[in-house]
């Protein structure tokens, strides 16, 4: 037992330490509430409460944004802050510079010029479409310098541990003065972005339409927006989802044959999601007809994690889907879309909520299979978009094409997938995702889409990068349908085997002309390789009599009129 | 521009009697075929006139395995190609010998 005067001066000494650090230590604990605050301050003069006119828009990038900051311009897959991305392109170099961006689609030219006049040096993102060959040759010119390519997932997830942004810059379709945010249908990736950067002390800007009294709905609170700003113009958005039926070749209506009647049926596959290309979307028109023929509704493609593909209209008319989530939105499908609430998900409004996030995330848990196309495919069943002179990103196929090891739910397709994929299955055989490629021989040009070597491995020496991009590794991929057949990669039991049932359905491509006639007959014989007539499917009867629509008028008529495609797909 | 002819023996003759038939457009990424019934039992031959130079050997390949596939005796076939990729090709050769066989 110490003296009482002791005990008091240890106290006392204790609690004076404890204060002298608590104020040195106090500043160094909060120094992003205080940036951002300074931030917040620095654009006041700006701002009228939250609302910023629109000539100031430069004005109040240069006020938030700083040199070396990590900033999220919203460019999604579909839609685009376009108007704050050609601001943010606009500054000199001499005020804002070594910007790190972060964001999924690369898409606009505005997000080139970024780089190319040197306001932006990094960049770390998930899809670049049109504009992959500027990203390659700026990569060559040395004016990016590139994390990494993402799935959407992926990057969506390093927002939140290693590139969470200090700034993000937003597009949505109105606002109100609060800074609640109404997206619109095409909600995608906001939430996400928004979630990561607000609660991180970072700043939000939104561009709007239109900033309103009253919102249709709140996608995201207003105490999450620091600033919303009036566009010049509605924000630019991307049918990317609409394919015209019209275009739909007797060889995609084959393999989308082959790919109902050889691995849906079989499997029983109801749960899925399906790539962007003209093969899946053949797919979606030949189930009214020929998969009702088969018998086949109810029992299979009842459950989508699916932008709103207008070539599903007439599937959904037929009665053969229960529910689509969705990613994003499609322009033209929005009154079908909110007369059918009972198919997608809608708001109280009434218009589609679609995120990228969540439906990303069904799709890697909650769907059995993805079929989706690639431009490339080697002999291990690797395949790539990656090809010379195109650093096109992967978008969200290297997620939806994964076999995902955490899932735990069993169901009937899983299981059999999981089952043929070993020779003795137990009941501790864990299932596994159906994974698709469908892809014809040759690609335009008459260049082959089966390959020794993917291009990517050249590309990745090129410009020096670590790993060589990958679109769907081989060993997640289930089945690789051709015009030739079915490859069944699950059944196959080692390399050689793998190697032979994929040259056997190449086609006439040097891969495939390359293949061991033997093995690949043996391959045949059970049941790895199925070609047309194995099915029971005569190739001269895939003609275009059986898709449901044979045009984009065709889908509008499904649709009752609801369907208003925009006007390049118009033809009357 | 390149027109070659590649020819095949047949151990029997086409079916049908059809004199002749044609199918598909000479078009871009598409191709025409006239086929005629008229060489001896034992011969066929197709001839190609195509737009895309360079690919002899690839026609080879895809014509010599559509002749080992059916029965192609007494029957000429000419391609007018518009730069079709194979699958096109065994496709439209496979919708021509099947109406000269049946009309269809």
């Amino acid at each position: 037992m110490q003296p009482i005067a002791e005990q008091a001066f240890t106290q006392s000494q204790s609690a004076y330490v404890h204060k002298v650090s608590w104020e040195i230590f106090v500043a160094e604990w909060k120094k992003q509430s205080i940036e951002r605050r300074s931030r917040l301050g620095a654009a006041s003069g700006f701002a009228n409460g939250k609302v910023v006119a629109t000539k100031d828009v430069k004005s109040l990038l240069e006020a938030v944004i700083r040199c070396g900051d990590r900033v999220c311009l919203e460019g999604d897959n579909q839609k685009q802050a376009d108007f704050l991305a050609e601001a943010l392109a606009s500054i000199d170099k001499s005020i804002l510079h070594d910007l790190h961006i972060v964001q999924s689609g690369v898409v606009l030219q505005a997000h080139i010029d970024l780089f190319e006049r040197g306001v932006a040096r990094k960049l770390d993102f998930s899809y670049s479409g049109p504009q992959s060959h500027a990203i390659a040759r700026a990569l060559e010119a040395g004016k990016i310098e590139l994390g990494a390519v993402h799935t959407y997932i992926e990057l969506f997830a390093r927002y939140f541990i290693d590139l969470t942004p200090h700034v993000a810059l937003i597009a949505a379709v109105a606002a109100d003065r609060n800074g609640n945010i109404y997206t619109g249908p095409n909600t995608e990736d906001t939430p996400t972005i928004v979630e990561a950067t607000a609660f991180k002390s970072g700043i939000v800007v939104a561009q709007v339409n239109q900033i309103v009294d009253r919102l249709p709905r709140v996608d995201i609170p207003g105490d999450w927006v620091d600033f919303v700003i009036e566009a010049d113009r509605p924000f630019y958005v991307e049918p990317l989802f609409t394919r015209d039926p019209g275009s739909v070749t007797e060889i995609q209506i084959l393999m989308a044959m082959m790919a109902l009647k050889g691995i849906y049926a079989p499997y029983g596959v109801k749960r899925l999601n399906h790539g962007i290309g003209f093969p899946t979307a053949a797919i979606e028109l030949i189930l009214p007809t020929y998969g009702e023929t088969l018998g086949l509704k109810g029992k299979i493609a009842t459950h989508f994690a699916l932008n709103p593909h207008p070539t599903l209209i007439p599937a959904i008319e037929s009665g053969w889907i229960e529910q689509i989530h969705s990613f994003g939105g499609e322009v033209g499908m929005e009154t079908y879309i909110r007369e059918r609430s009972d198919i997608y998900f809608t708001g109280h409004d009434g218009s589609l909520r679609s995120n990228r996030m969540l439906s990303q995330a069904a799709g890697l848990y909650a769907c059995d299979m993805f079929i989706g196309s690639t431009l490339q495919i080697d002999l291990d069943g690797n395949s790539s978009t990656f090809t010379t002179g195109r650093i096109a990103g992967f978008g969200g196929a290297p997620n939806m094409g994964s076999d995902v090891h955490g899932r735990r739910h069993p169901s009937a397709p899983w299981l059999k997938a999981g089952r043929q994929a070993t020779d003795s299955p137990s009941s501790l055989t864990r299932g596994r995702k159906l994974v698709v490629q469908v892809v014809e021989t040759f690609g335009d040009k008459m260049v082959p889409n089966f390959v020794e070597k993917l291009d990517s491995l050249a590309l990745a020496e090129q410009y020096k990068l670590e790993l060589a991009p990958v679109m769907i590794y081989g060993d997640d991929v289930s089945h690789i349908v051709t015009e030739e057949g079915i490859a069944n990669l699950l059944l196959c039991r080692g390399p050689v085997e793998r190697e032979q049932a994929i040259r056997g359905i190449a086609g006439f491509t040097p891969v495939g002309r390359g293949r061991d006639r033997k093995i690949v007959e043996a391959l045949r014989a059970r049941g790895v390789i199925q070609r047309p007539e194995d099915l029971g499917i005569d190739p001269l009867s895939a003609t275009r009599q059986l898709l449901a629509a044979h045009s984009i008028e065709d889908l509008v008529a499904w649709s009752g009129g609801l369907y208003q495609p925009p006007a390049k797909y118009r033809s009357w | 521009m390149e027109s070659f002819e590649i020819r095949g023996r047949a151990a029997h003759p086409a079916s049908g009697q059809l004199r002749q038939a044609i199918i598909g457009v000479n078009a871009s990424g598409n191709l025409e075929v006239l086929v005629e019934r008229t060489l001896p039992d034992t011969e066929c031959i197709v001839g190609v006139t195509t737009q895309i130079d360079g690919f002899r050997e690839l026609w080879q390949a895809v014509i010599e395995d559509f002749m080992a596939r059916a029965s192609l005796g007494g029957l000429r076939f000419s391609i007018n190609d518009g730069g079709a990729k194979p699958d096109i090709v065994t496709l439209r050769l496979m919708q021509s010998l099947r109406r000269i066989e049946t009309g269809q």
